[in-house]
């Protein structure tokens, strides 16, 4: 999948963040490929969220520059920040799908909030993307009445929509059970490779990495510890990263 | 004592850091106004929500009130062979007082609760975050047309609730309390003047801007889940309130070099 000269599409320059006291993240360099999807990989709490969230300017940096498709977003503020957004979709942990709203209108939002009046127009991207994520027939259902796995599809349903050309994923199969993990682990493959949509994707779930991942970074104490490729990861000699792939903990006190 | 004046410095610079993000909630919300991003249906439904729905509330709150005003300034202006004078008495304060501030901290209790409860609830549970990654302002979304809803209906509101204050006090009045209903209705009219109507509706307006924005900030920064939605909700229609109460005093004493009270001619 790796093109011969790919170009960035994201670059991340010594990203730095803090709450309070706690530094979450300590100087992270990281690049996304055009077209590639990348996977984000490390510990609970490990800042790896945090991180995604400076991507479309969630979160101000303490300091580093962040690029995105060639510009520089870190000292934009929240109105100059939304043609970066429209670039750049995200799917949010649980979903966080409007509750005031059906799973139909959760959908429609984005084409609606940016300008489409067609009603017919809006029916058939919504459709197509309900199906995409297959999720037809459940239009009229309100978010509380869907399961984890349902939400979080309506939720990358409502992102894709508007046809981004890149999507943040946070933890998009963390909580759901393998079949559903793998169906939608198939989807973002499928977004890729169909849509060309670069992707990044935030977890820690390993079976989900091989299947989708052109590289792989590992966020290990707010920083990069690993960034490769597949057979990178697979024949790196770090025994942290070792550990997070073959999951080995140790007992202090042993 | 360095301790005493550490906590209240402290909380002095809290105090102007609130009024520092207010200001700039206000300023973020008018630049969108005059930008034109005004999602109309979703106004609409707040004046459904704001206006419409709290019609019930505002109407009993200013019919008992002006009833039970109307009979305690009978009982008083009785000995003194006044009872003509009650009707003036009650209009002219619900007008001025009564009728803005009443109204106002019924819809601090109702509307504003509601506000901060929602954006709350939105910004807890990532909603608000989802409208900023799908490039969607949430002033422009949440605020804008709560403003513009209450400014709509707050003039309303209060005009709901002194007249049916003054109807209410006219009725305990003349059915109850056997004053004569056309020097009630007479005097009313005579010395109601144009400006107390004008300070009614001018200080439902300004009431109904400190409702929106204090509350619509108390959601915006709601943090720590169900119970600093709770505490936000209920901190929206305390400050509300009290900001009602105070500000009444300081429009009530400059709004009367505009609109000065009393019968001229």
């Amino acid at each position: 999948m790796v093109e011969a000269s790919p170009k960035p599409f994201i670059e991340v320059r010594n990203l730095r963040q803090q709450f309070g006291s706690q530094e979450i993240l300590r100087g992270v360099n990281l690049t996304v490929f055009k077209g590639e999807t990348l996977v984000l990989l490390g510990r609970s709490g490990g800042g790896k969220s945090v991180f995604l969230r400076h991507l479309i300017g969630l979160i101000k940096p303490v300091s580093g520059e962040i690029f995105v498709d060639g510009e520089e977003i870190t000292h934009l503020n929240e109105r100059q920040l939304e043609p970066i957004r429209i670039k750049v979709g995200m799917l949010f942990q649980d979903g966080a799908l409007f509750d005031s709203m059906d799973v139909y209108d959760n959908v429609a939002f984005p084409l609606r909030e940016h300008g489409q009046t067609d009603e017919k127009k809006i029916q058939d991207d919504v459709m197509h993307a309900l199906e995409l994520v297959n999720m037809l027939g459940h239009e009229t259902k309100m978010p509380v009445n869907l399961s984890g796995g349902m939400r979080k599809r309506v939720a990358l349903a409502r992102a894709i929509i508007n046809h981004p050309a890149c999507i943040l994923y946070d933890e998009p199969t963390a909580g759901l059970d393998p079949i559903v993990s793998d169906s939608i682990n198939r989807l973002i493959r499928r977004l890729q490779r169909q849509l060309h949509m670069t992707s990044i994707v935030v977890t820690h779930d390993m079976t989900s990495t091989y299947h989708i991942a052109d590289r792989v970074a590992l966020l290990h104490e707010g920083k990069e510890r690993f960034y490769g490729t597949l057979d990178d990861l697979k024949n790196s000699t770090d025994t942290v990263v070792q550990d997070f792939v073959l999951g080995r903990s140790y007992d202090k006190a042993e | 004592m360095t301790a005493f004046f550490n906590y209240f410095g402290e909380g002095f610079l809290h105090f102007l850091a609130y009024l520092g993000e207010l200001v700039e909630l206000v300023w973020e919300t008018l630049g969108s106004i005059f930008r034109g991003r005004i999602r109309w249906s979703l106004t609409l439904h707040q004046i459904l929500e704001i206006g419409f729905r709290s019609q019930m509330v505002v109407i009993v709150t200013g019919a008992f009130t002006g009833a039970v005003f109307a009979a305690q300034i009978f009982f008083q202006f009785r000995s003194l062979g006044m009872e003509s004078a009650v009707g003036p008495v009650v209009a002219v304060a619900l007008f001025r007082e009564l009728g803005p501030v009443l109204t106002g901290l019924m819809v601090a209790g109702r509307v504003g609760a509601a506000m901060s409860a929602e954006i709350g609830t939105m910004n807890v549970t990532q909603q608000i975050a989802a409208l900023r990654a799908l490039a969607v302002h949430p002033v422009d979304y949440l605020v804008v047309p709560r403003t513009l809803a209450m400014m709509i209906s707050m003039p309303l509101l209060v005009a709901e609730c002194v007249f049916c204050g003054i109807f209410a006090g006219y009725f305990a009045a003349v059915r109850f309390l056997g004053v004569t209903g056309s020097y009630y209705m007479v005097n009313t009219l005579k010395f109601t003047q144009m400006q107390d109507i004008f300070m009614a509706l001018y200080k439902g307006v300004v009431f109904g801007f400190l409702i929106v924005f204090i509350s619509c900030h108390q959601g915006l920064h709601a943090k720590d889940g169900a119970v600093g939605v709770g505490k936000g909700t209920t901190e929206a229609v305390v400050v509300s309130s009290l900001a009602i109460l105070i500000s009444n005093f300081f429009l009530t004493m400059t709004l009367n070099i505009i609109f000065p009270a009393g019968h001229h001619g």
